[in-house]
């Protein structure tokens, strides 16, 4: 990339104090906060207007969910470790948590597969009724997210050495902000849950 | 400051020494998979003008049976096939296509790529004095996706079910049921991913990239209407995706989001769980829609400013009241987008929101139109071809805006919803508006990226019957509307008693569009040829103000021979005491 | 001359037609001011500060603040036409109906690409309707005949009847798509919606007869527009509607009504 043509990749521009990938973080994390807040307002325009609306818990596994919840919210543990053990400098430390990271990822993305295939065959599809619908769709694009994000940090877990040699502020800043995606991933779990499963 | 300014970046390239200044780049890298803005900026601009002359191509066709419903077409009649057109006369089914097809390609494959894809990508860097964007590969990669999305929506005229016939809102159930929209929808998911990259480019770059002395009231009005436009971009898609989204599943995965229980179609019930509500989809879409309005007026606007005070030799008048409303603008579209809906069954309260927001929107735009005009006063005005385009824009817009009112208030609009007047209405702001302003940039530009002149006398030519011809096409609309005639008739409303008395003014509207094609020849014309005979000039050929005139034209990779750093706002044209009639902003105090 | 002429605007048919056309005109009025306004100014500068006659600029421009005046003069005509007429005009429209004793009440239901047109017969109340009973020729509403309230119900396809001089409540709906109710004479517009039972009410003050005589052609009609694309249909899916006099009404409803009952209510043919 014609890197020596662009200033503020690693350090923040004096005046806005910020580097070029921290605002661009920011902004594509609030077109995905118009991303799923569009997701939910139209969640709750269906519901509202829907004759008959099933309740959460009665078609969906609870428990099953919950144990997604706390996986996620601590790979968002360890991904802040991760982030911190590389200001400590520490590489090996920030190897293992942000692998625990991704492994958590996976962990997510196995539990969401049995629970589909599930539904799948008690057949219960998208075309069943709107509540299915919206809980594939909601849940489909949240599991792309994930996906997307472990492959962010996947990337930054192998190529974390030669960083390392080149320049770890640019490693820092980057891991900073795919952990800001992973912790929106994160959060938008924490809505879902509770819409989709309990109420 | 010079010194932190340049540290990161050589510390940076010193790190890994791969960059492009390093080796000569070979073809593929120059042109096709370019990170330089400049490419990428005229791979959008040309890819939008074909784009543009298409969809005004399905246009003029569809003109032929408006102003001659049932009358096989001549000429290419024949060339289209049985299908499509039996016997040279287009069906029903065809002239849906065409009708949706232009929407779509006009809005979101011609002006938006070329107004902030090209012009923005283009000029934005230079006139903040950036060396490229701030995300150069993100860049080319929007592009790239902007190309697969405009090239599967031309795919589906070939597909199965043909193009989308839903017109370009795909108002379901309609657009659930009818064929050719799934591959609408898959092109538009990749259309609207590219405007979220680029908008987060823009963005980032306008704040991070600003050279030394480029504070944010130095800046020219265009990089304001390029910076706001790209915060709509960034805000306004999502909504529209997700609606893309649901849609897809509709017509895919069988369920019914747009589908309320017990539709029967032709007879026979529809197979679908049902529940659903058709009016989400008009919210998601509108909420998207009319921001995305603003994205088709604001580069153009933007546009305007420049020409306008580069040719009256004078600065901005109210630059200041300029940039408040145009920031107020794109807040304020967000919440207006219901007026689209108000003959939905809306009730007393929520139209008396819309329809003031509406009201309230208008101010802004009065503003801004008020301002450009008063900036003619006292000048010197230059009647160059860019001035021309520049000058047609404004009472045209004002046309165009002044028509937006009556469909503002509801009690009126209940006449004219979904009439040829909200089609007049809205041309008179994007066709003789916002397109005219385009033709201003492009000949404006043209002299930066090439380093030659676009011949005047073909551009004055092509000004003049453009021009008349735009009026020529659209102003008939008004009365086709206040007489009730619907848009989006196949025969142009040849069935109808209450039209029978202003159908004539289809044929006045068909042979302007039709002078008006083949006008756009001496355009492109002009443009190739300008680009290999075209007058040679120097870096500024305009007497321009703005730092995109300080690079050498064309610019190099890296945009500046030297660092530049700005001094004063953008407009310091005939200056009190001054030896020349303009003062760079690069120009030392 | 009146807003219609000067608008252009189709034959005003309805009571409450009148004073959205004078909105419309004043809103036009205001408009022209505006751009004869401007458009002068426009013309005036390009003549007077062209190049050759005005070779050097004065870089001050414009220091009166009569734009500032004038923007307030429009804010101010648009509160004006905002809140004392569009708004009333519109709570008229859609919270102030007539009393259901005293209207004519008629389902429309939009379909592709026909209205299907539902009178409640003389206990004035519409009988049940079952998707599962819908046929496309003989009960394309799919109105259930067991339902004795049913029994009186009469239906017509492309043929809206109304009685000139009292107030009509259309309840408007469609089966499949998206379809737009248009009376150009009447001034209404509303979509119809499936899923969804959208009231709209008007006037007539006009009689079929009488608009036939002012327009000198005996085989005018009022229309039906639709105005929401529909489908491939869309431009052919034109009902008609007939404003009888008092008396003409009665003795068409009788009709109806007689033949209803001969056919058990499934009568679609006038
Ligand atoms: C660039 C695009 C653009 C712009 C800028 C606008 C601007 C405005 N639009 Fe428009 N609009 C569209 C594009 C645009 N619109 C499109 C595409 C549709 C149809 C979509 C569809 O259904 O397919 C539409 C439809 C549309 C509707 C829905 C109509 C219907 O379906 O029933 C409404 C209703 O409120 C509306 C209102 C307005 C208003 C109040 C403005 C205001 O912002 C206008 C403010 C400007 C002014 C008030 C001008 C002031 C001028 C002067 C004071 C000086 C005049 C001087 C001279 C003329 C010399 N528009
Ligand atoms: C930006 C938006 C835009 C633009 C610019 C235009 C431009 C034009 N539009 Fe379009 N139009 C729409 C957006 C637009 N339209 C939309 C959204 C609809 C509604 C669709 C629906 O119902 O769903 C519509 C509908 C619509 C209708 C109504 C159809 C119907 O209701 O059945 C008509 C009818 O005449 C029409 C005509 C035209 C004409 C004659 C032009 C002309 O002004 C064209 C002008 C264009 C040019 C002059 C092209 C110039 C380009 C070049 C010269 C390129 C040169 C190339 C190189 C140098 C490489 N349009
Ligand atoms: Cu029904 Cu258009
Ligand atoms: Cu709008």
């Amino acid at each position: 990339m014609s890197a020596e043509l662009i200033p503020y990749i690693t350090e923040a521009r004096p005046d806005t104090g910020l580097t070029n990938g921290k605002i661009g973080i920011w902004c594509f994390l609030a077109s995905e906060v118009m991303l799923f807040g569009a997701f939910f307002a139209s969640y709750i325009v269906l519901r509202t207007s829907a004759v008959e609306w099933p309740h959460g818990s009665s078609i969906l596994n609870v428990p099953l969910a919950t144990v997604n919840t706390v996986v996620l919210i601590s790979s968002s543990v360890t991904m802040v470790m991760a982030w911190a053990s590389l200001m400590r400098n520490d590489l090996s430390k920030y190897r293992l948590f942000l692998g625990l990271t991704v492994m958590f990822g996976f962990c997510f993305l196995g539990i969401k597969t049995v629970e589909y295939s599930a539904k799948f065959e008690h057949g219960l599809l998208p075309s069943t009724n709107n509540f299915m619908a919206i809980y594939f769709i909601m849940t489909g694009l949240h599991g792309l997210h994930v996906i997307g994000g472990m492959i962010v940090n996947a990337y930054f877990l192998f190529a974390a050495p030669s960083y390392w040699e080149h320049d770890r502020e640019l490693l820092a800043n980057r891991v900073e902000n795919s952990g800001l995606f992973w912790h929106f991933v994160d959060l938008v779990w924490i809505f879902l849950f509770p819409i989709l499963y309990l109420l | 400051m010079e010194a932190r300014h340049e540290s990161p970046a050589h510390k940076h390239a010193a790190d890994h020494g791969h960059g492009h200044a390093h080796h000569e780049p070979g073809f593929l890298e120059k042109y096709i998979f370019s990170t330089d803005h400049k490419t990428i900026g005229l791979q959008y601009a040309v890819t939008a003008l074909f784009f543009l002359m298409f969809g005004f191509t399905l246009m003029m066709m569809m003109r032929w049976q408006l102003a001659y419903p049932g009358v096989p077409m001549p000429l290419i009649g024949g060339l289209l096939g049985e299908a499509r057109m039996p016997g040279g006369v287009m069906t029903p089914d065809f002239y849906n296509e065409l009708g949706a097809m232009h929407g779509t390609i006009m809005v979101f494959l011609g002006v938006v790529p070329l107004g902030v894809g090209g012009f923005g990508n283009y000029v934005l860097p230079l006139q903040i004095g950036a060396k490229d964007m701030a995300f150069p590969r993100l860049n080319m990669i929007s592009y790239q996706f902007f190309f697969v999305g405009g090239v599967m929506m031309m795919a589906t005229f070939f597909m199965p079910g043909g193009a989308a016939q839903s017109g370009w809102t795909s108002y379901p159930p309609l657009s659930d049921i009818n064929p050719g929209q799934t591959g609408w929808i898959v092109s538009m998911i990749f259309i609207i991913t590219s405007s979220l990259l680029g908008a987060i480019n823009f963005i980032v770059t306008t704040i991070q990239l600003r050279t030394k002395g480029m504070s944010f009231w130095r800046f020219p009005f265009f990089v304001w209407a390029q910076f706001v436009t790209s915060f709509l971009l960034l805000l306004a898609f999502p909504p529209l995706e997700v609606g893309a989204f649901l849609q897809l599943m509709d017509r895919v995965a069988g369920s019914s989001f747009f589908l309320p229980s017990g539709l029967v179609v032709s007879g026979q019930i529809l197979p679908v769980a049902g529940g659903g509500n058709p009016l989400l989809w008009q919210h998601l879409f509108w909420f998207l829609a009319h921001p995305e309005v603003y994205v088709l007026i604001l580069p153009a606007m933007g546009i305007v400013a420049e020409v306008l005070t580069n040719n009256t030799r004078k600065p901005l008048w109210g630059y200041t009241a300029m940039v408040y409303s145009i920031i107020f603008l794109g807040f304020m579209s967000f919440i207006v987008w219901a007026h689209h809906m108000f003959m939905t069954g809306m009730g007393s309260g929520i139209a008396a929101f819309f329809q003031t927001t509406t009201m309230i929107i208008s101010v802004p735009s009065v503003v801004i139109l008020a301002a450009l005009f008063l900036s003619l006063w006292g000048g010197s005005i230059r009647f160059t071809t860019p001035m021309l385009f520049a000058l047609a824009f404004l009472p045209m817009f004002g046309i165009g805006g002044l028509t937006g009112l009556p469909l503002g208030l509801t009690s009126s609009d209940i006449q004219l919803h979904d009439t040829y007047y909200v089609i007049g209405h809205f041309h008179y702001v994007v066709a003789p508006g916002t397109v005219m302003a385009f033709f201003a940039g492009l000949y404006y530009w043209f002299p930066k990226a090439t380093g030659r002149k676009m011949s005047e006398t073909l551009g004055k030519a092509h000004f003049w019957l453009t021009f008349i011809c735009m009026n020529g096409v659209f102003m008939p609309m008004f009365w086709l509307g206040l007489a009730g005639v619907s848009r989006r008739l196949y025969d142009g409303g040849a069935s109808y008693a209450h039209a029978q008395h202003v159908l004539w003014l289809n044929g006045v509207s068909s042979w302007s569009a039709w002078i008006m094609g083949a006008a756009q020849l001496l355009f492109i014309f002009n443009f190739f040829w300008s680009m290999r005979r075209g007058e040679k000039v120097d870096r500024n050929p305009w007497n321009a103000t703005t730092l995109e005139w300080e690079a050498p034209s064309p610019p190099p990779h890296g945009n500046f021979v030297k660092d530049v750093v700005v001094y004063r706002g953008p407009y310091d044209y005939s200056p009190r005491g001054y030896s020349s009639d303009f003062r760079p902003q690069a120009q030392e105090a | 001359m009146n807003a219609q002429k000067l608008l252009f605007l189709p034959e005003l048919a309805s009571k409450h037609g009148g004073d959205l056309d004078r909105l419309t005109l004043y809103v036009h009025i205001l408009m022209l001011i505006l751009f004869v306004g401007w458009a002068v100014y426009f013309v005036l500068a390009l003549v007077k500060f062209r190049a050759s006659a005005n070779p050097v600029a004065n870089p001050d421009g414009v220091q009166s603040h009569a734009s500032s005046y004038i923007e307030v003069a429009v804010v101010v005509a648009e509160a004006i036409l905002l809140l004392g007429f569009s708004v009333p005009l519109w709570a008229a429209r859609v919270d102030q109906f007539p009393a259901e004793k005293d209207a004519v009440r008629v389902r429309v239901v939009g379909q592709q690409f026909a209205w299907n047109i539902h009178y409640p017969g003389a206990d004035g109340v519409f009988g049940k309707t079952d998707i599962n009973l819908v046929d496309a020729q003989s009960n394309p509403l799919g109105i259930d005949k067991k339902d004795p309230a049913a029994a009186d119900d009469y239906t017509t396809v492309n043929q809206l009847h109304l009685p000139v001089n009292k107030p009509a409540i259309v309840y408007l709906s469609s089966m499949d798509v998206i379809h737009g109710f248009g009376l150009q004479e009447m001034r209404v517009k509303q979509d119809a919606i499936p899923g969804l039972v959208t009231p709209v009410w008007f006037e007539p003050t006009v009689t079929s007869d009488d608009m036939k005589k002012r327009k000198g052609d005996d085989k005018w009609s009022y229309e039906i527009s639709c105005a929401q694309l529909c489908g491939l249909g869309h431009y052919r899916m034109r009902g008609y509607v007939v404003i009888d006099s008092a008396e003409q009404y009665a003795s068409w409803t009788a009709d109806q009504a007689k033949a209803a009952a001969e056919s058990g209510g499934d009568d679609e043919w006038n």
